[in-house]
């Protein structure tokens, strides 16, 4: 195979794609269905549901549950919502799980792919920015009951801190301060994290407080799955930190389930 | 006006006579296998343009000759290694697909177009736990060459090489060793001293997971010494 030096000469992976090689990016068709199949679709195929962010003193916490449903079965007890974007970011998802995933992989690949090419990292700022350009290029696919919002989470190495961002179906980018939640079970964590939340958590308890917020989005939403003790699933979490992205080992997350559960049995016998 | 006629072979002659002339103008990069991995260092005092370059995740890439032919044919690469890894998956992309992907490229340029490419490139991959690593040198021609232990590009090389087949070095050399012995390779060919800060440096290692690839700048280096 020759190599085409001069077919494109940006920075953007995914734009270099659609340009030299379009088939290969997943294509979803632009027409408008009408509310009754969009209604169907949006219900025959895998669904990602509640993914939550908040910062802490190092950084930010990133989590999610692990069920995907279709419609009211359950489509996976293990799918994963949290992915490392690059050394400084990571991106959770929620929303239609195909394109969700294909999303991540994409945008992972373009973090990677302008790294290389120009020898520096994006700035978070830039990162955030590129990503909602890719989710609204997307948005066609709302029409057909598939949605995609994701949330992205960074270490700014200039401003030294954690930073969160959140997305609409549209690309719109909207700043958090301090935490959000989104998807079906959204709602309930998103409570959970204001009664409790303080801006001098450490590690901790800023993950404790993420778990327990997705035990409380899992009792109240029938889309979030709480932990499985049985198979040994737990949420994914991943913290986001100057040193890099670290995946929180199921250990830590199994020990700090079953304390939560402790508590939380303790609270209701005492009752 | 009359058609002239030049023999193929007077004409390749002049191609390859005028990308060599080219490519020794400037200076030397070597590529060498050290106990954890693969080292790669270019004599390269400009610290803003870069002579060596991560590819992906085991793959690296090091060119020497005209800028920005070189850089042409590096962004080329990692396009053709980043598409490859999101169409199937990160452990289908390999130096050896690359490398006849460039031998083809540069070989096309070099007996289609009037003016051949001033460069000759490394591809290096190194090998995980029991693999071994792979070197690949291509050069303006499009010629492939597969090569073990040390290899220097650009420049004065053959100088370099003449001070490594002396020297009578191992394989398993550690790093501080191997850049010390570059280091001493290109004092040897330049007739003068040669300062870490004057040398682009980076390793593939052996033993890391995921991105290979690492810079060493003089700050990492001085950590070394200690």
């Amino acid at each position: 195979m020759r190599l085409d030096l001069y077919a494109y000469a940006g920075t953007s992976f995914s734009e270099y794609v659609r340009q030299c090689r379009p088939e290969v990016l997943p294509r979803f068709g632009a027409s408008v269905s009408s509310p009754d199949e969009v209604r169907h679709l949006g219900r025959s195929v895998p669904t990602a549901t509640t993914i939550l962010a908040l910062k802490y003193e190092g950084g930010v916490v990133l989590g999610g549950d692990r069920r995907a449903t279709e419609g009211s079965q359950i489509a996976s007890n293990r799918i994963e919502k949290v992915y490392a974007a690059d050394a400084h970011s990571a991106i959770a998802i929620a929303g239609t799980a195909g394109p969700c995933i294909e999303l991540a992989k994409l945008f992972k690949t373009e973090l990677e792919h302008y790294e290389k090419l120009e020898g520096d990292e994006l700035s978070y700022e830039g990162k955030a920015n590129k990503l909602a350009q890719m989710v609204r290029e997307q948005f066609p696919m709302v029409f057909q009951g598939l949605v995609v919002v994701p949330i992205f989470a960074g270490y700014d190495l200039h401003r030294r801190q954690g930073r969160i961002c959140q997305y609409d179906v549209t690309g719109g980018r909207y700043e958090e301060i301090d935490f959000c939640a989104v998807g079906s079970g959204g709602k309930d964590a998103q409570n959970m994290i204001k009664e409790h939340y303080h801006r001098s958590l450490v590690e901790t308890e800023a993950i404790n407080l993420a778990l327990s917020a997705l035990f409380s989005a899992a009792e109240e939403d029938s889309g979030t799955g709480g932990p499985d003790l049985v198979r040994g699933i737990y949420p994914t979490m991943k913290l986001v930190q100057e040193e890099g992205v670290v995946d929180i080992g199921d250990d830590r997350l199994a020990a700090m389930c079953m304390e939560l559960i402790e508590a939380k049995k303790r609270r209701h016998d005492a009752v | 006006m009359m058609p002239y006629y030049v023999a193929p072979e007077q004409m390749m002659q002049d191609k390859a006579e005028y990308a060599k002339k080219g490519i020794a103008k400037g200076r030397s990069i070597i590529a060498m296998e050290y106990a954890d991995g693969l080292l790669l260092i270019a004599d390269n005092p400009a610290a803003s343009l870069c002579k060596i370059s991560e590819i992906y995740d085991r793959i690296a890439f090091c060119g020497v000759g005209k800028y920005s032919e070189f850089e042409s044919l590096r962004k080329a690469g990692i396009r053709h290694a980043d598409l490859k890894g999101y169409m199937y998956s990160r452990e289908d992309v390999s130096a050896r697909s690359l490398a006849r992907a460039y031998s083809e490229t540069l070989g096309g340029i070099f007996s289609q177009e009037v003016k051949p490419m001033e460069v000759e490139i490394l591809v290096v991959e190194v090998g995980a736990v029991s693999k071994p690593n792979e070197i690949y040198r291509i050069t303006f021609d499009g010629s492939i060459i597969d090569e073990h232990g040390v290899v220097a590009i650009g420049g004065r090389s053959d100088a370099i090489l003449r001070f490594f087949d002396d020297c009578d070095h191992a394989n398993d050399v550690s790093l501080d060793t191997a850049v010390a012995l570059c280091r001493d390779a290109f004092a040897h060919a330049n007739a003068q001293d040669v300062t870490v800060d004057v040398l682009e440096i980076a390793v593939l290692g052996r033993d890391r997971s995921g991105r290979a690839f690492q810079r060493i700048t003089a700050a990492v280096h001085d950590e070394m010494d200690t």
